[in-house]
């Protein structure tokens, strides 16, 4: 299906939600990344798309893999690299996101990466600033590139996307993963299902265009992906879930539920993981396991964002 | 007559002669060709016979065929004196309400400190009359400082000129002492007006709780946190046989609740706010804060029962729930942005909305904002009638014009009305019998 596609441009300035993306626009980015996958895998992995270009990483909330991949993608094509640490800087101080945003901007990046807990803040931000703004995750809204990402490694993995069964299991409610993968993955062509308890399942759901089921074992019935999400630890103490050894029992990934699915089903995971929590620590490492596999495609997938939207910065 | 408005020291003999106007009384349902005149600041006749015809020496103004009716009277204007003066005073909110028609502004409690003594009202009062332009009563708090603990001295409130009991913008959620302020008010016939929402239900809700908020990944407020109060409010009227007034009502199930009370005789009434029969939680779009509003934007479908709901007279009394709140509260992440609007200058021209637009009857309109709060609120201003305050307005029901907020009086901007178009200019404005705003493109 790529080779139908091939004209297909990703031509915005920011990347704030994966609501409203075109197919076009998805394997765009998705070819990009897919040979910028491949040269990571070569001894020489740099490129000089981004030389002269400077990148910010404005994490207002605490991130290993997401920041460390995006400071990796942006090195890689040449881009100097800030890190903003935001436990040490104003912003503890009572500087409001708007001031932090004009600060910044001040200081003329060409990109910025943020992450915030609050669902729109990012979007807010990007209407402040003069450069690009990538969003890293706003609260429970969105967080487009590990959609993409995991769009990748599904498309790597299984040749196409369109027509596959996936099913997303656990803290639907406040995940923000799933809502940018029920994006991608219905524009996309493949079928979602959405498993957790009623509890941690956000108001009509059904209208995104996705399956509900409560019950794990049927809603793994037939996919060929099953995609886990992780259940925060002050969700587990009887507010959403009673404890963890209930939540495991009904909606933990073990090899029973698992069978359920397809034999050749992938086993995804955004991480970080909690082994036993909702996912058995052997399926975790399992052969059909791709969760590694994630984590490289997440550096590819931000060099083609990164590249995509270096091409719609001004060059003068 | 409890009013905070100031007689001029030497009432002022001159007649006012309003001709050419289509006399609009909605306490009556009068709806004619006629003229009015204007005494001592009191309405000193008015009728058909008064069309073409003023007395000798009367000041003459010329409606022009537009109407002349009852100048609003919102009851519930969110005020930031004392306390936060720098998001509106009442001198500010009195100019808005002026040019929005409206004559009486009624204010709420929520102020730093809150309106829970004597003397604070006595306060508004004198700050009011010295320092608006159109009446202003208070609603003083049922708890004080609003906390939902302690009841507040009603009798003596009530005495200085509170108009009504109110926990203000949060909910009493203590069954037992809900029932304690309606028994308690009862006895001095005070009206208690409540703020319904079930803060446990809602939680840290911020929005209308859909697809919509499941797609923003905001969390959502269910419509039935407030039904459920008003359900459980509606049987403690029931039991004190005390006199209650849900404060804004947002859902069909809501005014389902209120339809059945006040068939079984209960004294139970409701508001809506305008911004709930005009807008609807899809109007938030992409984190739009100033539609951030509590109780929040519903589906459309509830707004059109909200609409019908006026109509019917099921719903008492429109209210613009004007709520001034700066950039920096509002210009934050939506869920962690203040909730509110502004609404005293674009009321009038919003409600006539549904009149172009929807076809709701004008007198049914107008009645919510004039005759019906006048009686709820015990007020005398709000009809047409001999003798009446001369709070009167006169409106252009056709005149077009687009809702600029740097424009508005108000002194802050938060309008979800910005850049809409509106049909209906107030063209002027008299609280007891002086003209306090008058269009400047208006030649009458």
């Amino acid at each position: 299906m790529t080779t139908t596609t091939k004209n297909a441009i990703f031509a915005r300035r920011h990347l704030l939600t994966c609501e409203g993306l075109s197919a076009g626009e998805i394997t765009a980015l998705l070819d990009i990344a897919d040979r910028a996958a491949d040269t990571n895998r070569q001894v020489n992995k740099n490129r000089d798309i981004l030389k002269g270009r400077s990148l910010v990483n404005l994490f207002f909330e605490a991130s290993t893999r997401t920041q460390s991949s995006f400071e990796m993608a942006a090195k890689r094509l040449g881009a100097d690299v800030l890190n903003m640490n935001v436990a040490t800087s104003s912003v503890s101080k009572g500087e409001t996101l708007i001031d932090t945003a004009m600060t910044l901007n001040a200081m003329r990046p060409d990109i910025l990466v943020v992450r915030h807990h609050a669902a729109g803040a990012v979007e807010l931000l990007s209407q402040k600033v003069d450069c690009s703004v990538i969003n890293a995750g706003d609260g429970a809204h969105q967080h487009p590139t590990q959609a993409l990402l995991d769009a990748l490694t599904i498309r790597r993995a299984k040749g196409r996307i369109a027509g596959l069964q996936v099913a997303i299991c656990g803290d639907i409610l406040h995940s923000r993963v799933a809502r940018s993968n029920i994006d991608v993955l219905n524009t996309m062509g493949a079928r979602v299902r959405v498993i957790a308890p009623s509890t941690l399942l956000p108001p009509a759901i059904d209208r995104l265009g996705v399956e509900v089921f409560t019950d794990m074992n049927k809603g793994l019935e037939g996919c060929d992906i099953v995609m886990m999400l992780r259940l925060q630890r002050e969700r587990m103490n009887g507010s959403f879930v009673p404890s963890t050894r209930e939540f495991y029992h009904y909606f933990g990934l073990d090899h029973e539920k698992l069978a359920r699915a397809k034999p050749d089903a992938l086993i995804m995971h955004p991480g970080p993981m909690n082994r036993g929590v909702e996912i058995a620590s052997t399926v975790a490492d399992h052969a059909r396991s791709v969760i590694r596999e994630q984590v490289e495609m997440g550096v590819a997938v931000r060099m083609a964002v990164l590249e995509a939207l270096a091409r719609q910065l001004p060059n003068q | 007559m409890r009013t905070s408005k100031v007689q001029p020291a030497q009432p002022s003999t001159e007649v006012t002669a309003f001709i050419n106007a289509r006399l609009i009384d909605p306490a009556s349902g009068r709806d004619e060709p006629g003229g009015l005149l204007v005494k001592d600041g009191i309405i000193a006749d008015l009728g058909g016979h008064l069309r073409r015809n003023a007395p000798d020496g009367a000041t003459v103004v010329d409606c022009r065929n537009n109407v002349l009716c009852p100048g609003l009277i919102d009851a519930q204007v969110f005020m930031g004196e004392p306390g936060q003066e720098h998001r509106e005073t009442l001198k500010t909110a009195s100019h808005a309400a002026a040019a929005g028609g409206v004559t009486t502004i009624i204010v709420m409690p929520d102020t730093k400190p809150v309106i829970d003594q004597v003397a604070l009202v006595d306060f508004i009062q004198r700050r009011g009359r010295d320092n608006a332009i159109v009446n202003v009563h208070v609603m003083a708090a049922a708890t004080r400082e609003l906390k939902g603990e302690e009841i507040t001295e009603i009798g003596l409130l009530k005495r200085t000129g509170a108009v009504a009991f109110t926990n203000g913008k949060s909910t009493i959620t203590n069954t037992r002492t809900m029932r304690q302020v309606l028994n308690y008010a009862k006895d001095f016939g005070a009206l208690v007006v409540h703020h319904t929402e079930d803060p446990y239900l809602s939680g840290n809700g911020a929005m209308n709780s859909g697809e919509a908020s499941t797609r923003l990944g905001i969390p959502g407020v269910h419509k039935f946190a407030e039904t459920i109060v008003i359900e459980r409010d509606v049987r403690l009227t029931e039991m004190t046989r005390g006199r209650y007034h849900a404060a804004t009502i947002s859902c069909e199930e809501s005014l389902a609740v209120i339809r059945a009370a006040k068939a079984k005789g209960l004294g139970v009434t409701c508001g809506v706010s305008i911004n709930h029969l005009t807008l609807n939680e899809n109007d938030i779009g992409p984190y739009r804060t100033f539609f951030k509003l509590r109780p929040p934007l519903r589906a459309e479908s509830d707004r059109a029962a909200m609409v019908r709901g006026v109509e019917s007279g099921d719903i008492d009394i429109i209210v613009s729930s004007h709520d001034p709140q700066d950039v920096d509260v509002k210009r934050q992440p939506f869920a962690e942005a203040a909730d509110g609007a502004i609404g005293l200058e674009t009321l009038l021209a919003a409600a006539l909305r549904l009149h172009h637009n929807q076809n709701v009857n004008l007198v049914a309109l107008l009645r919510a904002m004039t005759s019906n709060p006048a009686k709820l609120f015990g007020l005398a201003s709000g009809r047409l009638e001999k003798g009446a305050p001369a709070d009167l307005i006169v409106v252009d029901l056709e005149q077009p014009w687009v809702v600029d907020k740097a424009l508005l009086k108000s002194r802050s901007k938060n309008t979800p009305f910005d850049e809409r178009k509106m049909m209906g200019r107030v063209l002027r404005t008299m609280v007891a019998g002086e003209t306090v705003y008058q269009y400047a493109g208006a030649a009458g």
